[in-house]
């Protein structure tokens, strides 16, 4: 597709949509969001770029391939499971830090959960762009 | 069949795998043998060991071993020969590229075979069971580059594995009528498994099991053909140690299973007609190594046959043979191994005057054949005679037991012949100067176990109290005694053994008639079981091709129709079967937005279902998500609403991309209205939405979702349910599926790069 209008459009667009994903991932412990929703909105922004400026553009833009995004997504999300292990819990259980602040309600805490949604990001969005591309490539 | 990977190993570097192998593959099993002898006098004494830990406390499995007499003889068996094996397999591959392989896969069998006999759980039994099968098919095709060791691997695993599954069947039986796996608590409830209902297939599951590891009819048709392996392998899986399997196994639920005419008549029958089948058989081979495979399955149907009675002296007699064989089969195994490295033939009508070539050896085959052949002073004698008197303790049919049992010693004695006297005998070999002497590692393990059979012989004491007499009390339950000797004076087995010499010697001296009768009739038979095996397999390929033909033909639409079809099936049984439910239509009260969205999910529905053009069909199916969109977000469940938004607006897009390219939708093709489709899709529809309205009419509890909802916040610092769920509670679930979503893209890339290229060709 050749359209100035979507063209210049797509260029603040992507940005806005991705940062907006990256919002997604990160309020989704607390609010309607996370890593599975938040993954689907970055790959719909690179989908928006493809249509726009076409597949290889798409492409170049993502710099990795989103094979290897995906791979490092599932390894991403397998090894924050395993970390509960080094704490003697089973697998898989969460483990929460607390950085700054007193517990609970005012500090900023970090846990291997969050490593968790951005694994599942990572794997959703690379996942997605695989097919879109292969599909792109073979028609 | 392995001279090939043979002359390949004798030619090649003799350094590449190092010389520290061959002195190290023997420690491993010289230190259980020795560790196990160093018991013997507590087993003698009735004792019995147990050990090991719980495996699956839900399913009462336990990762246990015990040792009494029986699976006592049976580890002293395996590592004693396996040490023995293992100094012979050490020079017999010298040289050879892939020996620490071997030596992995050796291992491999070893703790399989050990963990078979000292298993004092079902399960664990089974697992062990199949590591055996595993490691014997690597054994078989350990000369990988060959075809025909190919094939007999494949066929011995296929028939093993099958009996395999046939016995976890039997024993999952077996733990439901006896109320747990444990093997010890098994034994003291024969009666109430005899009495069971069910114990007509576990017998005949068990017994297809054993049967098909130790090489009985019908099964005995891979025991010859994994005569592809290298002669230790052969010397060690299939003569003394593997092929017993299934004899163990019967010897060890003998106080569950026997006492019953089933037991005894199928055992008895099975046994003959194996040993006749392969004694007939085993005067036809011209190849050292296949005559003295089928010498093995003589062997494996005499003791099934004994194993068949319940009366001490036979299973004595079973008892006593086993270990006799083991001695000579895996001694003369070796002699004709060495044969076969030094002189480069196995075939007996090209071997001659070897004697002084290869003395050592000579000794060695002389021995064993001697103890093969049952002649006094050596233990076959006492083996032999054992099995005459066990023949006539039979109760119910000692005529034919002894006919049988005379008739297979008869041939082995022929056998032992052609073994040990035709190919060393006679003129000295035309080629003598390329025949070497034999290194020590090679015929030292034949020639000393050969002297067991002398020694033993001798000296029966050495192993009739210490090793025979507990093997026979776990087998029968009651303290037995036995008293091996060579003299028994002049009686009805004396008579017998006397005859089965003269019978013996006199198949030897008229070999040529024999063989030559026998070929002739064989190759007028219509089929043999080899044949029927390849048949077999034929039938199951085609069949697996027809049905694949029909399923999955790779028409996108036939495979919804079955899937659709099958659902609904399925669905109206479920429906039937509940019954009890009523449904009453109450006209829903909704507000304009609501009505909106049904009114967009059903204009969509019918507006691609009727379109007759593919883009209105995509477009009416995004509008329909939409509807579905708005639903979920007027009723509360906002996490799903955006993930359903985003799927539809990326599913869209794939459509898009893809669109072009489908020859159904291409725009000279209009798509047909198919009232066949339509009536599956109303019919789905319909099915599902009633199963939905009966599954909320149930009453419904939720202390699941109320912990979630209680939970969330304290244990999972988090407010967003849905996510909680996702990300900690049910962390594992969402891995695995994150697993699928990364699999479904291969899968797709992997597809479409095939399509692709087969665009190009």
């Amino acid at each position: 597709m050749n359209s100035i209008i979507l063209q210049t459009a797509t260029r603040v667009l992507v940005a806005l949509i991705l940062v907006f994903s990256v919002y997604m991932l990160l309020r989704g412990h607390n609010y309607p969001g996370g890593g599975f929703i938040a993954g689907l909105i970055a790959a719909s922004a690179f989908a928006l770029f493809a249509m726009a400026w076409g597949m290889e553009a798409a492409q170049s833009a993502l710099r990795i391939p989103p094979g290897n995004l995906a791979v490092s997504g599932v390894a991403l999300a397998g090894l924050s499971g395993l970390m509960a292990i080094f704490y003697g819990d089973g697998p898989f259980s969460g483990q929460w830090l607390t950085l700054i602040g007193a517990k609970e309600e005012d500090g900023i805490v970090i846990s291997n959960v969050l490593f968790f949604d951005i694994g599942v990001y990572l794997t959703v969005l690379g996942a997605v762009l695989t097919l879109i591309f292969a599909l792109e490539e073979a028609s | 069949m392995e001279s090939a990977g043979d002359t390949e190993s004798r030619n090649g570097d003799r350094k590449t795998p190092g010389k520290w192998i061959s002195l190290l593959a023997p420690i491993p099993p010289a230190l259980i043998a020795l560790s196990l002898l160093y018991h013997l006098p507590d087993i003698s004494a009735g004792r019995e060991f147990s050990f090991g830990f719980t495996w699956v406390s839900e399913l009462d499995v336990s990762f246990r071993f015990y040792i009494d007499g029986l699976s006592f003889l049976f580890a002293l068996l395996i590592s004693g020969i396996g040490f023995f094996i293992t100094i012979y397999a050490a020079e017999y591959l010298r040289g050879n590229p892939l020996l620490r392989r071997f030596f992995l896969y050796l291992y491999l069998f070893m703790i399989g075979m050990l963990g078979l006999v000292l298993a004092s759980d079902l399960i664990t039994l089974f697992v062990f069971w199949e590591v055996t099968t595993v490691a014997s098919y690597l054994l078989i095709g350990f000369n990988h580059a060959s075809a025909v060791a190919r094939r007999s691997a494949l066929q011995a695993l296929l028939v093993t594995a099958l009996g395999g599954l046939c016995l976890l069947t039997a024993f999952l039986l077996l733990g439901e009528i006896s109320g747990s796996y444990d093997l010890q608590a098994l034994l003291t409830k024969g009666e109430q498994v005899r009495a069971s209902s069910l114990y007509i297939p576990v017998l005949l599951l068990v017994l297809i099991g054993a049967f098909s590891k130790s090489a009985q009819l019908p099964f005995h048709f891979w025991l010859p053909n994994a005569m592809a392996a290298p002669t230790p392998v052969s010397a060690y899986l299939h003569s003394a140690t593997m092929v017993k399997a299934g004899i163990y196994l019967l010897a060890r639920l003998h106080p569950v299973l026997a006492h019953t005419e089933y037991w005894e008549w199928i055992l008895t029958c099975t046994g003959i007609a194996t040993a006749a089948v392969a004694a007939i058989a085993a005067l036809r081979q011209t190849d050292l190594k296949l005559a003295l495979a089928y010498t093995t399955v003589i062997a494996l149907g005499t003791i099934t046959m004994f194993l068949g009675s319940d009366a001490s002296a036979a299973v004595a007699a079973a008892i006593t043979f086993l270990l006799v064989h083991s001695f000579y089969k895996a001694a003369l195994f070796m002699v004709v191994g060495i044969i076969d490295r030094q002189t480069g033939t196995r075939d007996l009508t090209k071997l001659h005057g070897l004697a002084k070539l290869l003395p050592l050896a000579f000794i060695a085959a002389l021995a064993s054949a001697l103890s093969m052949a049952g002649f006094p002073p050596f233990l076959g004698f006492i083996g032999k005679e054992l099995k005459y008197e066990g023949a006539l303790a039979v109760a119910s049919e000692p005529a034919l037991v002894g006919t049988a049992a005379i008739f297979a010693n008869a041939v082995t004695v022929t056998v032992a012949g052609m073994v040990a006297i035709k190919p060393f005998f006679g003129p000295p070999p035309v080629d003598i100067s390329c025949i070497q002497r034999a290194p020590p590692g090679l015929w030292i393990s034949p020639l000393v176990l050969s002297a067991f059979g002398l020694t033993f012989g001798l000296a029966p004491d050495l192993i009739g109290g210490g090793l025979v007499e507990p093997a026979l009390t776990s087998i029968l339950g009651l303290p037995e005694t036995i008293d091996l000797k060579l003299w028994h004076g002049i009686n009805v087995p004396l008579l017998m053994s006397i005859f089965t010499f003269v019978f013996g010697v006199f198949m030897y001296l008229k070999l040529k008639q024999l063989r030559s009768w026998l070929n002739w009739d064989f190759t007028h038979a219509p089929t043999n079981a080899d044949v029927l095996w390849d048949k077999s397999l034929e039938y199951l390929k085609s069949f697996a091709a027809l049905q694949t033909r029909i399923l999955q033909n790779g028409i996108m639409r036939r495979y919804l129709t079955v899937i659709f079809v099958t659902l609904s099936l399925a669905l109206s049984y479920a429906l039937l079967h509940t019954g009890q439910f009523s449904l009453e239509f109450v006209w829903p009260n909704l507000n304009l937005k609501e009505w909106a969205a049904v009114l967009l999910t059903v204009g969509g529905t019918f507006t691609a279902g009727a379109a007759s053009r593919p883009l209105v069909a995509i477009c009416a199916l995004g509008a329909l998500g939409v509807g579905i969109t708005l639903i979920y977000l007027f009723f509360g469940a906002p996490d799903v609403a955006i993930t359903q938004i985003l799927v539809e607006t990326l599913y869209l897009v794939l459509i898009a991309a893809i669109l072009p390219r489908l020859p159904v939708f291409s725009r000279s093709k209009k798509v047909r209205f198919r009232p066949r489709d339509a009536v599956l899709g109303g019919i789905v529809g319909l099915l599902i939405t009633v199963s939905i309205l009966v599954v909320l009419q149930t009453p419904f509890e939720s202390p699941v979702s109320e912990f979630y909802k209680e939970a969330a916040v304290p244990e999972a610092h988090g407010r967003n349910i849905v996510n909680v769920i996702l990300v900690d509670f049910r962390a594992l679930d969402t891995f695995g599926e994150i697993i699928v979503v990364f699999t479904a893209a291969i899968a797709a890339v992997t597809l479409l790069g095939h399509q692709l290229r087969r665009g190009k060709q």
